[in-house]
């Protein structure tokens, strides 16, 4: 018997009845909310919905990863943010606690050894960001509290393996969602072979994450044409063997971009040189240098110097639940992106040890800015890679270097991803004033519903909605709370009002399961 | 924490008609009196408790204004403690020419500092727990 699989028909259909999966073969599990993804998006989301009461048999997460942190780990290892060092995430953005208490660095207070170790979290955030720069949590320990609550919630129990090709409506209402398991798998009792399985649920939340990374325009067509992925890298790639030959012999390398990715890579490359003797020299090349600070209010002004924008963490504090938030709900469409850009844009924080880090690069002639437009990539003297940019000035200036490392952290067209060109293409979604998914503030999906059931996204595909921070901790569990919320109003789960809140904080704090 | 003008003066009245009035209501008996009687030290400590949220719906407007020439448009921690000072220099002030005989200033002083701490470290963390939505709506309440 050939294997089933989806069929033209299926393909092509915006709608599907219950007798064309099976007139397909392909096996039917039902599960009235299924989430995709299963990072940190889903995490928040079943997190948030495991708390009003949803047991795990009714939440199935599709996923093509073994943990909740495993893709942030991944990439922000890679952008050189390894366990013991510190994220840029507020104190009481705890993604493994929906109340943000106890909040990290109370709990990297309590769980120190010693009266200075203790004190130093806790006098940080009663200072910050007066006396003292924002505290940040170190990446493991965030890791660590979100294994930890994911065993809490039962997360296993709920997963599946695989990746989802497609969410289709569902005549008569809810989703199919479409899931190619990795080869080798046992296909469900009484099903025979398949190539898929098929989710029918009532409700359906979509974290996918990154559709991908994408490269400056230039150093792409250089990739392509000389065919070399080696010295061109990306900080979002694996790139640790960069590092490891920048040791070896003294080399010149290009960092492109100038926010908090680029921050980490030129941190990096500076502690190599001090501390491990790595004689690098490092060309910075900024597009847009910031001389000063930004904004031409005394009300909206951001600080800027030495090239670079800075604030805590991507947009100011308030755009995650004050001013700033109230401000951007009441927006539409190039409004609404305007301001997002207004406050997001490149932008890094202040940390003093960094700046004295830059500063010494500067004075010691290793760490150079240059400013200017890129007019070409082409391949140099002596393994070299030579970038020819025209200065403000409109004087051409050729920097040589053995690598250029893309710091600007730029992410692919949400139709690279196949699920969301599929929900754009066929589900009825549109996009936003940014070119993402366009949400309403509940984060459905608009143009998606299928009563009774509803679609969401959040995370990363839905910037240039009514929320900016929706690519953080804290942006991923206040959409899960208004998702959850919405959900609450159709029936599925309850609210969580005061009482739930409490107890379910209470048997947090106590380390016990939610039950199943 | 990140208020708006309305989350200010609902949290402030909330905090203060709640965790505020409880604290005032165990710590009274506990307090040095200096001659006084617990229900002579009561009027006064719950006169105070009237007093800020009666006049800090005023300071709120004042805060409020600061926090614009703030880029992140945040109200950092270490602001929530120390307005306490002018906030307690009033209170005083009017608690002083309200209460013949004037009232004990070290009464006053205990039972003030040791409220406005425990508001601001229940406001800084603990409260979220009861009111799960209350970080993301500026500190509204209702």
């Amino acid at each position: 018997m050939t294997e089933a699989d989806l069929t033209p028909e299926l393909i092509s259909a915006r709608r599907w009845a219950d007798e064309d999966v099976q007139a397909a073969r392909l096996p039917m599990i039902d599960s009235p909310f299924v989430t995709v993804g299963g990072g940190l998006g889903s995490f928040a989301m079943v997190n948030v919905l495991r708390i009003a009461g949803i047991p795990t048999s009714a939440i199935k997460v599709l996923t093509t990863i073994d943990k909740p942190e495993q893709t942030y780990k991944f990439l922000a290892g890679n952008s050189q943010i390894p366990d013991h060092e510190r994220l840029r995430s507020d104190s009481s953005s705890t993604i493994d606690n929906i109340w943000g208490f106890p909040s990290y660095a109370l709990r990297e207070g309590l769980s120190a050894k010693g009266l200075g170790n203790k004190l130093r979290p806790w006098m940080n955030v009663i200072t910050e960001p007066v006396l003292a720069d924002f505290y940040t949590p170190k990446a493991g320990q965030v890791y660590d509290s979100v294994a930890n609550e994911a065993e809490r919630m039962g997360w296993h129990q709920m997963t599946a393996k695989g990746a989802v090709r497609m969410v289709r409506p569902r005549h008569g209402g809810g989703y199919f969602t479409v899931l190619t398991p990795p080869r080798g798998f046992q296909p469900p009792p009484g099903s025979g072979p398949t190539k898929r399985i098929v989710y029918r649920s009532s409700h359906v939340h979509l974290a996918v994450g990154y559709p991908g990374v994408r490269f400056l325009g230039d150093l792409q067509e250089y990739r392509q044409k000389h065919n070399d992925f080696s010295r061109v890298v990306n900080a979002y790639e694996p790139h640790d063997y960069v590092y490891e030959e920048l040791l070896r012999r003294p080399s010149t390398v290009m960092v492109r971009g100038s926010g908090i990715v680029a921050s980490r890579i030129l941190v990096r490359l500076l502690e190599d040189r001090e501390k491990r003797g790595a004689q690098t020299t490092i060309l910075h090349l900024f597009r847009n240098y910031v001389h000063e600070s930004q904004g031409d209010k005394a009300t909206f002004r951001r600080l800027g110097k030495n090239g670079f924008a800075y604030q805590g963490f991507n947009y100011p504090k308030a755009a995650w639940g004050g001013q700033l938030k109230e401000r951007l709900e009441a927006l539409e469409g190039k409004d609404r992106a305007d301001l997002i850009g207004l406050m997001g844009g490149t932008n890094t924080p202040w940390r003093k040890p960094w700046e004295a880090m830059m500063d010494r690069g500067r004075q010691g002639g290793y760490y150079q800015q240059w400013i200017g437009q890129v007019q070409s990539v082409e391949p140099g003297p002596n393994q070299t890679i030579t970038t020819t940019i025209i200065d403000p000035e409109q004087r051409s200036t050729q920097l040589g270097a053995n690598f250029i490392i893309d710091a600007t952290g730029l992410e692919s067209d949400i139709s690279e991803h196949r699920l969301l060109a599929d929900l754009l293409s066929h589900a009825g979604a549109a996009r936003n004033p940014l070119g993402r998914l366009d949400v309403e503030p509940s984060f459905e999906v608009r143009g998606t519903r299928n009563e009774p059931g509803r679609l969401y996204a959040s995370g990363s595909s839905t910037l240039g909605g009514y929320y900016a921070g929706v690519d953080s901790f804290l942006g991923l569990q206040y959409a899960a709370i208004q998702i959850a919320d919405d959900l609450a109003s159709v029936g599925f789960g309850k609210r969580i009002g005061i009482g739930r809140s409490v107890r379910e904080w209470m048997r947090w704090m106590r380390k016990k399961p939610i039950p199943a | 924490m990140t208020p708006t003008l309305l989350g200010r003066i609902q949290s402030r009245l909330f905090l203060l008609g709640t965790v505020g009035l409880l604290w005032t209501i165990l710590v009274v008996p506990v307090l040095p009196k200096f001659g006084a009687s617990i229900g002579e030290v009561y009027g006064v400590t719950i006169s105070a408790l009237v007093i800020v949220a009666f006049f800090g719906i005023g300071w709120e407007f004042l805060y409020h204004l600061i926090q614009q020439y703030r880029w992140e448009k945040d109200w950092p921690i270490l602001y929530g403690l120390i307005t306490g000072i002018p906030e307690g220099i009033l209170t005083w002030l009017i608690v002083a020419v309200s209460f013949n005989p004037t009232p004990s200033g070290v009464t006053f002083f205990l039972h003030f500092a040791s409220t406005w701490i425990v508001v601001w470290l229940v406001a800084n963390g603990p409260f979220r727990v009861f009111l799960l939505r209350w970080r993301f709506r500026g500190g509204r309440i209702v």
